[in-house]
């Protein structure tokens, strides 16, 4: 029981996001309103971007953005510096030191940082799908200006009909 | 049909959630998301493109071409919208005006308006009366908004934001005010023509700083080409190369967003709406 419940939990993000996408998949098979279906066809890619971001994420890792202290040094200012410290030597250790853990400080460790492609991916996602959804708008209401509704049982007896 | 439709989402959900079971857990540093390709994302970004927001450089650097078409599918929607509503335009068979020192409303009908004044003024059908608080809170708000969203695209390499988010937050100061006042005072401001001409401009900075690229002789989208333009050395060049397409993109989605909006409140006619 214990075992089930921790499996439950460390896949939680994939629950949600099914979840989710069943309540827009269901609005846009079952629900007879052309604006409900456009409703639930936002609910779905919500769903998508959910389980994208969620991907990215790693335990103990902080957003994607180094910490950074100013431009990386050219490879010939390096060596001058390196030479300017060994003379620094002479005067006192703890400059070298300081220097070591500098440069440790700089160095990126992966782990460190969250996944960044599903972030840029869904960034780009999200705005396209409210343009998408504008002209999905736009056309539900060239819909209505035809046919003066919005149900598609009613649309489709006007199509056979006529 | 609901029924069948309830048993086929029902069956969906529970097969993906059986093969979701064999997914890597949530936040697992060696799933296979997170261990094939953005290592070097993470690893290189520095000295590749001197942007320290690794989401930044790989959106509008290493994913360049991406960026550019997505850009261009949000141009392609304003322009769907536009051709899905305004070009069939019906002429509205009447209007409505009110005299401000009577407080009268006459409907007019004709070819021939009136135009606007202080003494004499356009409403529209569904008018609901300005709230005072409202209009002049938005007044108040709109300039810091815009301003945030400057910050926001100036300071996306450092920060979370960029182009998308900018031009969003920037083209949602316009439909505020908008929606505070009204869709023709809104329209006087930034017209139409304005709208089209800056989507469509913004996705030319784009695609134009990768063919001066092409000019300076390396591939397409290359920033570090325009190091002899943009000052600084080739690396720096692909830093400053960065901010000018994310101001192409804000600049074409800060756009499209108010486009959009000015069609589909007013089903095309940009006369009456919101």
């Amino acid at each position: 029981m214990e075992s089930i419940f921790s499996l439950v939990l460390a896949k939680a993000n994939y629950a949600a996001y099914i979840i989710l996408m069943m309540i827009g998949l269901y609005a846009m098979i079952a629900k007879n309103n052309l604006i409900k279906k456009i409703v639930g066809m936002s609910i779905f890619q919500t769903a998508v971007i959910l389980f994208y971001v969620s991907i990215g994420c790693k335990k103990g890792a902080t957003i994607p953005i180094l910490r950074h202290h100013g431009h990386p040094e050219p490879v010939g200012h390096a060596a001058e510096n390196a030479g300017a410290h060994a003379m620094d030597a002479a005067h006192g250790a703890e400059k070298v030191v300081a220097h070591a853990v500098d440069a440790a400080h700089n160095a990126v460790h992966v782990a460190d940082y969250i996944n960044p492609l599903p972030h840029v991916l869904m960034l780009t996602a999200i705005v396209v799908g409210v343009a998408t959804l504008g002209v999905a708008l736009a056309l539900a209401i060239r819909v209505y200006n035809t046919y003066g509704t919005l149900e598609e049982d009613e649309i489709n007896q006007q199509l056979r009909s006529g | 049909m609901k029924i069948l439709g309830k048993l086929t989402i029902l069956l969906c959900g529970v097969l993906l959630m059986v093969f979701a079971m064999e997914f890597p857990n949530w936040g697992d540093p060696e799933s296979p998301a997170s261990t094939h390709l953005s290592p070097y994302f993470i690893q290189h970004t520095m000295e590749d493109t001197a942007v320290p927001n690794i989401v930044t450089s790989v959106l509008a650097d290493y994913r360049g071409y991406d960026t550019m078409f997505e850009t261009t599918v949000i141009l392609t929607a304003g322009l769907a919208c536009f051709l899905l509503l305004r070009i069939e335009r019906k002429k509205i068979p009447h209007r409505y005006y009110r005299h401000e020192p009577t407080g009268v409303t006459l409907r007019m009908e004709g070819e021939k308006y009136p135009k606007n004044s202080a003494v004499f003024q356009r409403m529209d059908a569904n008018w609901v009366p300005y709230d005072f608080v409202i209009s002049r809170t938005c007044r108040l708000i709109i300039p810091f908004i815009q301003i945030f969203a400057l910050y926001v695209v100036a300071h996306g390499h450092h920060s979370p934001g960029g182009g998308f988010q900018g031009g969003v937050i920037m083209g949602a100061s316009v439909i505020l005010f908008a929606i505070s006042h009204n869709l023709r005072t809104s329209i006087k401001n930034f017209s139409e023509k304005t709208a089209a001409l800056f989507s469509v401009t913004g996705v030319f900075i784009y695609a134009g700083t990768g063919a001066l690229c092409l000019l300076f002789g390396e591939v397409f989208l290359n920033y570090s080409a325009l190091a002899p333009i943009l000052g600084g050395d080739r690396v720096m060049a692909r830093s400053h190369g960065i901010l000018v397409v994310e101001i192409g993109v804000a600049v074409a989605v800060t756009a499209v967003m108010i486009w959009i909006y000015y069609n589909l409140s007013s089903a095309g006619k940009q006369d009456e709406g919101l």
